[in-house]
């Protein structure tokens, strides 16, 4: 018998897909207001694509693109939107908790501050962090290794699709039903369907799941680009310091990934199938998940702070005009903090009760990986001591990162101590110490990037003034924001409080704290002027020689934006810092005197294809169709992957040659700009 | 992972470093790097399988429930489906298209017979009344030995398109490498049955 809900599933009942119709009036203001927000945002870009007839252009030059330059600055879009989207939950817990004491419990529902937590969470490091991420590699990585592009460019087109289903399906749940409640890394038991019944959590968990298949598939691809797709002469030891951290990166990617992948699918098996993993009866075991979501979680954080170091590495050198100070200490700390970081998961959870001998051992584990992180700090000192030093934009990330990292670490190693961190677990000391490193760590580390290699992706540079405002901004409002944290935590302030007692004498550090947070946005809106501003001006910023910091790695020796190609000739290096060598001696990029004219040949490249973008759709159909349970429209969305996958398959003619005339009319306009540029 | 042995001394590896940018070698290397990824995923299954399997909760365990003969006829269908791969691999090597194709077929009708063993076995389980929500050893199972015949279950789907491909584009460098990736998909899996064999079926017959 077909009933309504065989068709449509949970979506038959209004309580789950719109349980906010059922809350007080005030909680729906909050909703509408975003809910119009986000149709006239929506209604305005699809009304000026339609408008300005882009929409052959957006699909045929980006959303069926393979080429990993166009991907990256894709996945650049989408992580700052989502940015923004992270902020403003940051800004709305900061107010909650501003206002929820004595009298007043603020201008939230429980219900609702414990979504915006979670979504706070979730988003910035799976939907910001982690695109910011994988957009730089992606634009920077392949050019410093002098390749033509990815190993696997379809794939890469398909991670990024598989990472945009994630966003949207964690957006969806503003709309549509609700998100989870249970933090962000939803811990089991609250996550299970017996105390957490909304569809909330499935969102949580087909969002994850299918954009970390993603990021997962990013990783082999990276690798696998390192490994075997260096321009001939760059042995392992003369790679970009940022190629190092990548590759760091990407086997952890490899390596934990799978585990977060297992994870959450026990979770979904326990919430869809009646199964026990880690349920509170029939023999389910709780700790087990946050022992397997921290294998994964712990080495999460440094798959995102290896590339930031490798970023200051390159920064550093670049405006220091100098060549990094250690660079084989630096890559040996790159690898033994890649091992190592697989052996500190336990310090998540001290409390858990293994026992003074393991608490010990993860403990001491836990502070000696802040040895090499140490090295690395001085290697950077080291770099600008006597340096010729450059004061740029991304300098100053750089040293905000020394001041601000020092102090997160340092506070790191209070928390790996067992009987400190039973003191301040799950406080907000805590919270104060992980922003620190991630603001000051990651996000400096991706800012810093961003303006670095803004004119490579673009062919024009940031605004220098606006773009210091921002950084004064960022650091005086974090630590306006998050030092009274740490206070408040060695009071004994939990995290995710929702009300607190004015006894408890928090609310003057709260005040503080929303007065820093004011400070950062301050800092956000100087960011985006710095962005409007240099848009403006991008003939003046012009980036003609596509070298416009004197840089010392190949991704400076292309155009600015890079051809699509790349390279017109396969570069050739005998040393660290190749293209700065070449550059001192007048060479080329195949080593040659640079008066030598190379000639062109046709360049072999893969074709653009829509599969990817299509994997994306049906990934989308088949995660929301599992999230409300409509069964049939989930085998719809998997039976269209498999087909599409098959299609692929069966499909032997995905490359093209880009003819040797059509290389050498854009070299020869480059090499004109260039010349111009140099008068 | 040899390169990172060479760390120190990068210079040995100059003399073999890629010049072109498209070759099979990549693909290769990229295909065992997932291995190496599900690999990663199947250890945690078994860890999680081995952390849960005394949670029988007042069931049945490993002990009531699993038929060795059986289990024994389903694995030689396995392994035997391994063997036979490799003999059309052989073929390959002779150009031989026809018996590539007769080879895969072999291959796909031991898979499926593995596959139907199995879902059987399941099937029997559950009608006996221990479903996977009986208890969270029997969640652990199910799971563990389900996500292998997940694969498998991919893998015939992937012999399929493998034969039209040949069918449709003979023993070419693009197809024989993909000949290559099934190859070490489907002995991959073995590997991991052998494993689910000893530490599913017979240690828990101990």
């Amino acid at each position: 018998m077909l009933n309504l809900s065989t068709l449509i599933g949970k979506l038959s009942n209004p309580h789950e897909v719109f349980p906010y119709l059922y809350e007080p009036v005030s909680q729906q203001y909050i909703i509408f207001s975003m809910f119009i927000f986000i149709v006239i945002a929506g209604v305005s870009l699809v009304g000026l694509v339609t408008y300005f007839k882009k929409w052959g252009y957006l699909w045929r030059e980006w959303l069926t693109t393979v080429d990993h330059k166009r991907i990256g600055i894709m996945y650049l879009v989408v992580a700052f939107i989502m940015l923004f989207r992270g902020f403003i939950d940051a800004v709305m817990m900061r107010t909650q908790q501003l206002m929820s004491t004595g009298a007043s419990h603020g201008y939230l529902i429980p219900e609702h501050f414990d979504q915006i937590f979670t979504a706070h969470g979730v988003i910035m490091i799976f939907f910001v962090a982690m695109p910011l991420m994988f957009a730089l590699i992606n634009i920077v990585m392949p050019l410093q290794i002098g390749a033509r592009d990815v190993a696997f460019p379809f794939l890469n087109a398909v991670s990024f699709w598989l990472f945009v289903v994630g966003v949207i399906l964690t957006n969806m749940a503003l709309l549509i039903g609700d998100f989870a409640h249970a933090g962000w890394l939803a811990y089991p038991p609250f996550s299970e369907l017996a105390y957490s019944p909304t569809v909330g959590t499935d969102y949580y968990i087909w969002a994850l799941q299918i954009s970390g298949i993603g990021s997962l598939l990013s990783g082999i691809n990276f690798l696998v680009t390192i490994f075997k797709m260096r321009c001939k002469g760059m042995t392992l030891m003369k790679m970009p310091i940022f190629t190092w951290t990548v590759l760091g990166s990407m086997i952890l990617v490899i390596a934990a990934f799978p585990v977060l992948t297992v994870t959450l699918a026990l979770l979904a098996l326990d919430r869809y199938m009646d199964m026990h993993f880690f349920t509170t009866s029939f023999g389910g075991d709780q700790m087990m998940y946050v022992n397997l979501i921290w294998i994964w979680g712990h080495p999460e954080v440094y798959i995102l702070v290896l590339p930031a170091f490798g970023i200051y590495s390159e920064v550093v050198a670049t405006f220091s005009r100098k060549p990094l100070f250690g660079y084989t200490t630096m890559v040996w700390a790159t690898m033994v903090i890649t091992v190592l970081s697989f052996s500190v998961w336990l310090h998540h959870f001290f409390t858990m009760g293994a026992g003074a001998d393991v608490n010990a051992v993860f403990g001491i584990l836990t502070m000696i990986i802040s040895i090499p992180t140490g090295v690395k700090i001085f290697n950077w000192l080291f770099t600008m001591y006597r340096g010729r030093i450059v004061f740029t934009t991304p300098m100053y990330w750089l040293m905000g990162f020394f001041v601000t990292f020092t102090i997160g670490g340092m506070t790191g190693v209070m928390l790996s101590v067992p009987g400190i961190d039973f003191q301040v677990h799950n406080s907000v000391f805590l919270v104060a110490h992980f922003h620190n490193v991630i603001i000051g760590g990651v996000v400096f580390g991706y800012f810093a990037g961003l303006t670095y290699w803004f004119p490579k992706m673009f062919g024009f540079k940031l605004n220098e003034r606006l773009g210091k405002y921002a950084f004064w901004c960022w650091i005086i409002g974090f630590f306006v924001a998050f030092m009274p944290l740490y206070v408040a935590g060695l009071l004994g302030m939990t995290r995710r409080l929702y009300y607190y007692s004015e006894s408890t004498g928090f609310h003057p550090y709260l005040v503080v704290s929303f007065i820093g947070m004011l400070i950062v946005a301050l800092g956000v809106v100087f960011q985006v002027l710095q962005i409007i501003v240099s848009i403006k001006d991008r003939r003046k910023n012009r980036d003609l020689s596509g070298d416009p910091w004197d840089g010392r790695t190949l991704e400076w020796a292309t155009a600015s934006p890079a051809a699509l190609y790349n390279f017109a000739h396969d570069p050739i290096v005998d040393s660290r810092d190749a293209f700065w060598e070449q550059k001192q001696k007048g060479l080329n990029i195949q080593n040659r005197p640079a008066s030598e004219v190379l000639p062109y040949h046709d360049i072999h490249m893969p074709k653009n294809t829509p599969i990817s973008v299509l994997l994306g759709l049906f990934s989308l159909i088949a995660g929301f169709a599992l999230v409300w349970h409509i069964w049939w429209l989930a085998i719809v969305g998997v039976a269209g992957i498999i087909g599409l996958l098959i299609t692929r398959a069966l499909d032997y003619d995905v490359d093209y040659y880009i003819k040797a005339n059509v290389v050498e009319m854009f070299e020869k306009a480059h090499k004109a700009a260039k010349a111009g540029a140099a008068i | 992972m040899s390169n990172t042995v060479n760390l120190s001394h990068g210079e040995t590896l100059s003399a073999d470093m890629p010049v072109h940018h498209f070759d099979g070698s990549k693909n290769v290397f990229g295909f065992w790097v997932y291995i190496m990824s599900d690999c990663v995923l199947f250890a945690t299954l078994f860890a999680v399988y081995a952390v849960l399997h005394p949670h029988t909760y007042g069931g049945p365990s490993a002990k009531d429930l699993f038929s060795l003969p059986y289990v024994l006829v389903e694995t030689l269908f396995l392994l035997t489906s391994s063997f036979t791969y490799g003999l059309g691999m052989l073929a390959r090597l002779d150009n031989d298209k026809k018996k590539v194709i007769k080879w895969l077929w072999v291959t796909f009708i031991l898979g499926l017979c593995f596959i139907s063993m199995e879902i059987y076995e399941f099937h029997q389980l559950y009608v006996e009344g221990h479903s996977w929500a009986t208890s969270a050893f029997l969640s652990a199972f199910f799971t563990l030995v389900g996500t292998h015949g997940l694969h498998v279950t991919l893998g015939l789907i992937w012999i399929v398109t493998m034969i039209c491909q040949i069918k449709k584009y003979g023993i070419t460098p693009l197809s024989s490498t993909k000949l290559t990736y099934l190859g070490l998909f489907w002995h991959f899996l073995d590997i991991v049955w052998i494993f689910v064999f000893s530490i599913v079926y017979l240690m828990g017959a101990i």
